[in-house]
């Protein structure tokens, strides 16, 4: 009984039984909707938070009231930086890569002194940063939209590169293996629990926690810089705040993927399942041909459901 | 060194010689800044932004945050043009939107703290969500902007009562209902729960009771910033103060309450937001080329809250 329990309330579980759940209604309702291509369609959009949510996941498990406000902000920097770097030129796209994450990464690592070093709470730096990025973005674009993607990387996103599954996807899946691998393996990643769960008890041990902490920030930024050049890539051009949309979708989906927003509790498998599940919902919402309003409240209130289950708070009284 | 001690945890003097100084400037770039007339479109402008803050206050006092205020503001605003416009526009049917609108205000927070404390919610994420919610009902009351308010509600709004600007006597209401909460031991009870949540608990505070008044009023004065609001533009608008929560969280943490709860107060919060009003309009005034006015409010509202903070940890 009590091994049901636990299992009944294992995030990843509940994650991959809410989007089973989904596609069958989805199927049910518009047949066809969990049809191969369709699936890897919602995958490829799922991959473009996950990876936002992966940097999310980062500063969340890290502790001390981690978040990263600035995260959509970074995302359309990182996608008007790569689109005028390419500005349709597959040569240029290595270039666009890595000064989207160069300039995201150094963004993160602002927020990250701000919040170690300055001691500033991270939602309020973070949604400091998120202003003067916006500024810098209409300083940068002078209120014109500007650059596009290079076709190589429109194809590398929206097109098959190895049996009907787009080039982001596999990079996604190695994203996934690499944050398990990083999360569970490695000195760095049982140092995140470590700081994450009791920050005091790890800088006794010994561990550099506010290196650590500014290095996550830094990790999120870069992130957003990456998930930047894939928007970019799926839409062939940018606004200065096409990465608005990904904010609190990419908190969600760590919540909903079982990691505690108090830091030291979870992974990034269940993100991940969390991101997909979102993108779903959202998706099979569209095909319930509902007003808008309506879709809007059903998915507002299938979010809260899903944290009935989880990513609940202690008791007091124990 | 020992003044920046006697400042511990009195930052609200600092946001008041904060606003000082942008007063100052702001007089030195525009040599009417004090004419009544000014003064008055200026804390207009404000109004809506200090409302805000203030009932953000109360939350984050109490240990939580509450990002569905700007959606509490649109729905309170469609809510109310609709109640007024059904009801026929005549005086009693303003006053009944007017009472409508409060009531769904302080009945979203209600159902926001039931949910963050009864059920054991994250704020953060509890408040994303609601927010979503609140936005779709707002576009399912009114799909598109306009349906206006009737014409004696802005010129009211807009003129005087009792020889007094309106505007004053909602600033003055606003303060008299935070002054009277800050005299009651509501205020401290919330400072333990939000401060120490296992030792409030342990002392026997009733702390579900404590943090749903605390989001009843958020929503409250989220509804009184969009009955304001409405004043303003007179007319509904189903996407109305989307920027409106962010903002208040940067007021009220430039006005020296922590997000980390237990400590602060309205009063700093009121300074806070006519802080980054100023901002605002000194950046306007100071003749900087549009695209750049942004980034430089940006940096130096975060300035300012890096700043903020610093003198608060010393």
């Amino acid at each position: 009984m009590n091994r049901f329990a636990s299992l009944a309330r294992n995030p990843l579980l509940i994650s991959a039984a809410a989007i089973l759940a989904l596609l069958a209604i989805g199927e049910a309702v518009s047949p066809g909707f969990a049809r191969g291509d369709q699936i890897v369609r919602l995958l490829t959009v799922a991959a473009i938070l996950g990876i936002a949510a992966a940097g999310q996941n980062l500063v969340i498990l890290g502790g001390r009231e981690g978040i990263d406000l600035s995260i959509g902000a970074v995302i359309s920097l990182g996608a008007v930086i790569a689109g005028n770097v390419m500005n349709g030129a597959d040569a240029a796209i290595p270039l666009a890569f890595a000064g989207a994450a160069g300039v995201g990464f150094v963004i993160g690592v602002v927020n990250g002194l701000g919040v170690t070093w300055l001691r500033i709470p991270p939602l309020v730096m973070t949604l400091g940063m998120m202003g003067v990025i916006q500024g810098g973005l209409v300083v940068l674009s002078r209120g014109v939209p500007s650059g596009n993607a290079a076709p190589a990387l429109m194809a590398f996103v929206n097109r098959s590169a190895f049996l009907g599954i787009p080039g982001i996807l596999f990079v996604w899946a190695g994203l996934a293996g690499l944050m398990a691998l990083v999360l569970n393996k490695t000195r760095f990643g049982w140092s995140i629990y470590a700081i994450g769960a009791n920050e005091t008890a790890a800088v006794l041990t010994g561990l550099p926690a506010r290196r650590i902490r500014v290095l996550l920030y830094g990790l999120a930024g870069l992130c957003g810089g990456l998930t930047g050049v894939c928007v970019i890539g799926y839409t062939g051009n940018s606004f200065i705040s096409v990465g608005d949309q990904y904010v609190l979708p990419s908190v969600i989906a760590v919540v909903i993927g079982g990691t505690s927003l108090a830091g030291g509790a979870g992974s990034y498998t269940g993100t991940a399942l969390g991101a997909i599940a979102l993108v779903l919902l959202q998706s099979v919402l569209t095909t319930l041909n509902l007003e808008y309003w309506g879709r809007q409240v059903i998915f507002g209130v299938t979010l809260l459901l899903l944290m009935l289950l989880y990513g609940r708070q202690s008791r007091l009284r124990v | 060194m020992t003044l920046l001690a006697k400042l511990k945890g009195r930052t609200w003097v600092m946001t008041a010689a904060a606003l000082a100084v942008l007063v100052a400037v702001n007089i030195l770039l525009q040599p009417n800044f004090l004419e009544a007339s000014v003064v008055r479109s200026n804390l207009t402008t404000f109004l809506p932004l200090v409302l805000v803050a203030v009932g953000q206050t109360y939350v984050i006092i109490g240990g939580d945050i509450d990002l569905s205020v700007g959606a509490i503001v649109a729905l309170v605003n469609v809510v109310t043009v609709t109640t007024i416009a059904g009801l026929g526009g005549d005086g009693p049917a303003v006053l009944a939107g007017l009472v409508v609108g409060m009531a769904v205000g302080a009945g979203c927070g209600v159902l926001n703290g039931l949910i963050i404390a009864g059920l054991r919610f994250q704020p953060i994420v509890t408040t994303f969500a609601t927010s979503i919610v609140f936005s779709g009902l707002a576009l399912w009351v009114l799909p598109q902007a306009g349906l206006p308010v009737p014409e004696p509600y802005w010129r009211t709004y807009a003129g005087e009562v009792l020889g007094l600007p309106t505007v004053y006597l909602i600033y003055l209401a606003g303060f008299l209902l935070a002054a009277v909460l800050a005299a009651r031991p509501f205020m401290t009870r919330l400072r333990a729960v939000g401060g120490l949540r296992t030792a409030a608990f342990q002392t026997g505070l009733r702390l579900g009771a404590l943090r749903v008044a605390a989001f009843a009023l958020s929503g409250l004065y989220g509804a009184f910033a969009s009955l304001a609001l409405t004043g303003e533009t007179a007319s509904g608008d189903p996407l109305m103060g989307q920027t409106l929560a962010m903002s208040a969280i940067s007021a009220v943490v430039l006005g020296g309450t922590a997000l980390s709860g237990g400590v602060g107060g309205t009063l700093g919060s009121v300074l806070g937001a006519l802080v980054v009003g100023m901002i605002g309009s000194v950046i306007f005034f100071a003749g900087l080329p549009f695209e750049y006015q942004t980034l430089v409010q940006g940096l130096i509202i975060l300035a300012a809250l890096a700043g903020g903070v610093l003198v608060a940890r010393r």
